[in-house]
């Protein structure tokens, strides 16, 4: 389904992307993990083709993404939705009118610019905002909601692009660990009822066990870990991070579960092993 | 069963409260559409209508004097050096005449800007009091009020300093205290905390983030101030609008002269705007390469 081949980006003198492939052949969620400057953003704004690769080549069912322009390559990026870290939002609109973006690629500029949606697509929004939990908060502005339910506002964006994948950007980073769950749920139920690839950066380990089928992990540009989440001990997470032998998955945990796990070993007087 | 009933219901009655929102806010524009575009044909229609000549029988000419300008320059392009070196003094008169003005008002309108702003202002009873002050600055036009000053004070570049510095001051007060209102307070509060007086948390807590921004203002004010320096010289200020006007009326055979002083007005706009920026791109994002994110 979507094939990355010896994908490289390069920014002056530095890699930030390093030959990386990558093979997608069904839908599936998929988790991208890797300390910051990895190059998993890069990674994923290249296949969304915010950015440009320097070399190598991204298919999707055989068409070659990297080669788009244009008219196409916007038509390529309705088909393949972004959720930021930031939320990136129209902080000033209403909740539906953000989640409406989602139809932009289909509609005329003229009726988007003076707002005048079907009401056919408005009704979907507010379906879709519903499915989220957060229909209530349909009238009032984007800026007015909190990270969670605004990151939620972002995902349904996303979902109103009616996409084939779905790439997430951290979006969980600036969250609560309250709302972080919400929102993985959300992206977990996603791709289970509605059959899309998820494809999601995270920084934490735990996360990336819990809510992902197969894990993805990045160094220096380099995917040096490609394998199910159960492969992926301690010894492997030290490798993906570049950390020693003090490196402790709870000290980067934002589950709430984990937490009171170290805490407990702490009381205990043992370290937490995982 | 009931439950999903029930909110599909709930669902429904969010929709038609959005549909009478959205249906709401169509009209609204609409109506604003029809009142533009009225104001505009009935705006154009009175102007026409006390125009003296008539635009529509006027319009065939417009070109008319450009064409003028631009034959005559052709035909003794030649010259052309010879002019723009000529007109040079004049030029660099007019250029300080609007430095320094816009340096003076610059001072005055950031000053003014900090007593304006609503909560950075010290005397929070002086905020109404300085906006009107500002109002008035904008409001009298600097060509009046570099007649009276030249009635005053004699022709020269001095009153058209004054005149322009203290329309700046006008502008720049009004345009910089908006900039100051968007200012975060945080770090503020911060030097507060450590107790810095007004001055000390106006000066390391706000400017550092408005800098750019105001830099941006004024080096525009600075654009328009040549400007307006140009035109002062029609009405006696000395500088290179004494030239244009004598170069300019009809029937000298001066066109091409006419013609180098707009060279000269438009690199001149070119060279500031050029420097602007620069200078503020290297205020926003330093000197240093900017570091790679992924």
């Amino acid at each position: 389904m979507l094939r990355i081949e010896k994908l490289t980006k390069r920014f002056g003198v530095n890699t930030a992307v390093d030959a990386a492939t990558l093979d997608i052949d069904k839908p599936a969620m998929i988790g991208i993990i890797g300390r910051s400057g990895a190059g998993k953003s890069t990674l994923l704004r290249m296949i969304n083709r915010l950015a440009d690769a320097s070399e190598g080549r991204i298919l999707f069912e055989g068409r070659d993404v990297t080669a788009l322009r244009g008219a196409a390559r916007r038509a390529w990026q309705s088909d393949c939705a972004m959720i930021f870290q930031q939320f990136n939002l129209v902080p000033r609109m209403d909740v539906v009118s953000n989640v409406l973006h989602g139809t932009l690629n289909r509609r005329s500029t003229l009726a988007t610019v003076f707002n005048l949606y079907p009401t056919a697509d408005i009704h979907r929004a507010i379906e879709i905002l519903d499915r989220l939990g957060i229909a209530e908060h349909a009238p009032k502005r984007a800026e007015a909601l909190s990270g969670g339910q605004q990151q939620r506002v972002a995902i349904a964006r996303a979902l109103m692009q009616d996409p084939r994948i779905i790439l997430a950007d951290e979006p969980i980073a600036s969250l609560d660990p309250m709302n972080a769950q919400t929102v993985m749920e959300a992206l977990r139920r996603i791709h289970d009822e509605d059959g899309r690839t998820v494809i999601c950066n995270l920084h934490t380990l735990d996360t990336a066990r819990r809510y992902c089928d197969r894990v993805v992990g990045m160094r220096d540009g380099r995917i040096v870990f490609d394998g199910l989440p159960a492969q992926l001990t301690t010894g492997v997470a030290r490798e993906i991070y570049g950390a020693g032998a003090d490196f402790s998955e709870a000290a980067t945990s934002t589950e709430i579960d984990t937490l009171d796990a170290s805490i407990r070993a702490a009381r205990k007087g043992a370290a937490p092993v995982y | 069963m009931a439950e999903a009933s029930d909110n599909s219901i709930r669902v429904d009655g969010i929709q038609l409260a959005y549909m009478a929102q959205v249906r709401a806010r169509r009209i609204m524009n609409l109506i604003l559409i029809v009142l533009f575009a009225a104001l505009m044909f009935s705006g154009f229609a009175t102007a026409d209508a006390r125009n003296a000549g008539g635009f529509w029988d006027g319009l065939g000419n417009v070109l008319d004097f450009p064409a003028d300008v631009f034959g005559e320059a052709m035909e003794r392009a030649h010259l052309l050096p010879g002019y723009l070196l000529k007109y040079l003094p004049s030029l660099l008169e007019t250029v300080n005449i609007a430095g320094a003005a816009t340096l003076l008002g610059a001072v005055m309108g950031l000053l003014l800007s900090l007593l304006a702003t609503r909560g950075l202002a010290p005397f929070p009873w002086l905020i109404t009091p300085v906006r009107r002050l500002l109002d008035i600055l904008r409001a009298v036009p600097e060509i009046v009020i570099a007649l009276v000053l030249i009635f005053l004070l004699g022709g020269g570049p001095v009153p058209a300093m004054i005149a322009i510095a203290l329309h700046t001051t006008g502008a720049l007060g009004k345009l910089l205290s908006e900039v100051n209102e968007n200012a975060s307070l945080k770090p503020v509060e911060g030097l507060e905390s450590v107790g810095a007086n007004w001055s000390q948390r106006m000066a390391l807590g706000v400017l550092p983030q408005v800098a750019p921004n105001h830099l941006s203002y004024v080096l525009l004010r600075f654009e328009i101030n040549i400007r307006a320096s140009a035109i002062l010289g029609f009405v006696g200020a000395g500088g290179i609008g004494y030239d244009l006007r004598n170069t300019m009326s009809w029937g000298q055979g001066k066109f091409d002269e006419a013609a180098a002083i707009f060279v000269l007005l438009f690199l001149t706009i070119v060279v500031v705007d050029q420097c602007s920026s620069a200078l503020r791109n290297r205020l926003t994002h330093g000197t240093s390469p900017s570091k790679v994110t992924s």
